[in-house]
């Protein structure tokens, strides 16, 4: 076999290739952060409210989750969270008199970890964009006779929108490339599954370098994604 | 070499024991126990931390100025370099250079195995390699919003190329640059922890291998407080030279 045929062998479809299992490890890849994506906005928004608001214990509750995210490494949040959920079933299961094996699920952990992660860097994003929009439009709105919450939906959000994009759409890029660590509590993305295809076949530079370029296809995916969504969000506003 | 490294190992050795005797008998147990340990690891990852920033920016600075080079020979491949770098995930190229590159003779068989086979070398290099792509697009940011009026006065007065550059263009390059230069070197500490995947004992690997013997959450925990301190430290000082940075525009 010539070094080419070799590669494709390797990276063919069933069972004499990897290609399956690498495309099986990039679709979990992309369903861990779609998931985290979806429950990390939803925290980020929530935790964003909090910093707003006029309760001060709201605020310090925020800030303290938004600091310690940001002060220590992904990889430990990663690891604290897999093995602190698997000491908080095990607990349970005590507490519950309950004898079988709890285990809690390495997506869930993962998932889990990575929307704590998003959450906390979106709540600024989402803080900058409620505080760009000028507080003028929703006088004019609540002047207009629209209630808060009708000024909040109409006038507020779409404009907090196009601010938020830039910020959200690295914030995504930083979730996609942070997925590859949950390989680590050994769920089966696309680089655990071409750490074990590089260590079965011995060719671990191919796999990774394989890998590498399925990470960069999707960030380009992604770049243009953003680049769409920004020409979206801002044909409202005259350009130079 | 090995005799300095034996020195150095030795000192730091020597260091660990004299810190964890003065902060052994304030700090919890599950702490004391284990504290030389942490502290090596501490140190390690200060170490890998420095030394990434400077290489990183040493690379990051030709890489920027090739990146807004009007010439396209130099201009592509910074784009080429930054957006790769950028756009893969570091544990992937940690992975890729420490065991991938055994694949291949040329580098088995090059003066540089010694240090290509250390997983602390391959660290550092992946490392500076990672940061210097981001650090080129921050620098590239900074040089972009000089103003251009800056410029044009620069080369009124005469100045030309490099002199323009050096005088006019860098330093306030760098001063616009300097807050985000501080996330991402934060950023950089955090991503050090990745090292402990490739066998680095930093101080997330310390931190790994006393949790496999002792399977306590408390030591994650103080890993993180530890990760939090020097986060914070470091924040301070950014913020402390950005102000000595901007000190002629104090009171604006």
């Amino acid at each position: 076999m010539t070094p080419e045929e070799s590669v494709l062998t390797l990276l063919s479809l069933g069972d004499a290739g990897w290609g399956d299992e690498l495309l099986r490890g990039a679709l979990l890849t992309i369903e861990i952060a779609l998931v985290s994506l979806a429950i990390g906005l939803v925290l980020g928004l929530a935790t964003a409210g909090a910093k707003i608001s006029h309760s001060w214990l709201l605020k310090a509750l925020a800030s303290t989750y938004t600091n310690i995210i940001r002060g220590i490494p992904e990889f430990l949040i990663i690891l604290l969270v897999f093995f602190g959920s698997d000491q908080l079933m095990i607990s349970l299961g005590n507490w519950l008199n309950y004898d079988g094996l709890f285990e809690i699920n390495k997506f869930v952990a993962g998932v889990l970890a990575l929307s704590l992660i998003f959450g906390a860097y979106a709540s600024e994003v989402f803080r900058g964009a409620y505080l760009a929009v000028p507080y003028g439009q929703i006088e004019a709105a609540l002047a207009c006779g629209m209630t808060p919450m009708g000024a909040f939906w109409r006038i507020r959000m779409p404009q907090m929108w196009r601010y938020a994009i830039p910020g959200l759409g690295n914030l995504w890029m930083v979730l996609l490339k942070d997925t590859s660590l949950v390989s680590v509590i050994a769920l089966d993305e696309l680089l655990r599954q071409s750490n074990i295809a590089g260590e079965t076949t011995r060719e671990p530079f191919m796999f990774y370098l394989a890998a590498a370029l399925i990470y960069l296809l999707f960030t380009i995916v992604s770049d243009y994604g953003r680049h769409r969504m920004e020409l979206r969000a801002n044909r409202g506003v005259r350009r130079v | 070499m090995l005799g300095f490294d034996l020195t150095y190992f030795e000192a730091k050795y020597q260091v660990s024991e004299a810190v964890c005797q003065v902060i052994g008998p304030v700090t919890p147990q599950g702490f004391a126990d284990y504290c030389p340990r942490f502290v090596q690891g501490t140190f390690t990852t200060i170490e890998i931390l420095v030394l990434c920033c400077l290489i990183g920016l040493i690379i990051a600075v030709p890489m920027a100025l090739a990146r807004v080079s009007s010439n396209r020979l130099f201009s592509v491949p910074a784009y080429i370099y930054i957006y790769v770098f950028r756009g893969t995930p570091l544990l992937v190229q940690l992975f890729l250079f420490y065991y991938g590159l055994g694949q291949f003779e040329v580098f088995r068989e090059s003066f540089l195995w010694p240090y290509l086979r250390d997983s602390w070398w391959m660290g550092i290099i992946v490392l500076s390699i990672n940061t210097s792509a981001y650090v080129a697009e921050i620098l590239r940011g900074g040089i972009v919003s000089v103003p251009q009026g800056q410029i044009e006065a620069g080369r009124a007065a005469g100045m030309s190329g490099s002199l323009l550059y050096r005088r006019i263009i860098l330093p306030q390059a760098f001063r616009i640059a300097w807050p985000a230069y501080g996330n991402e070197v934060i950023l950089m500490l955090k991503a050090s922890a990745l090292t402990s995947t490739i066998t680095v004992m930093d101080l997330m690997g310390q931190t790994r291998t006393i949790f496999s013997r002792s399977y306590d959450l408390e030591i994650f925990g103080y890993a993180a407080v530890l990760y939090f301190a020097m986060a914070f430290i470091l924040t301070y000082l950014f913020r402390i030279t950005e102000r000595y940075l901007n000190r002629h525009m104090a009171y604006r």
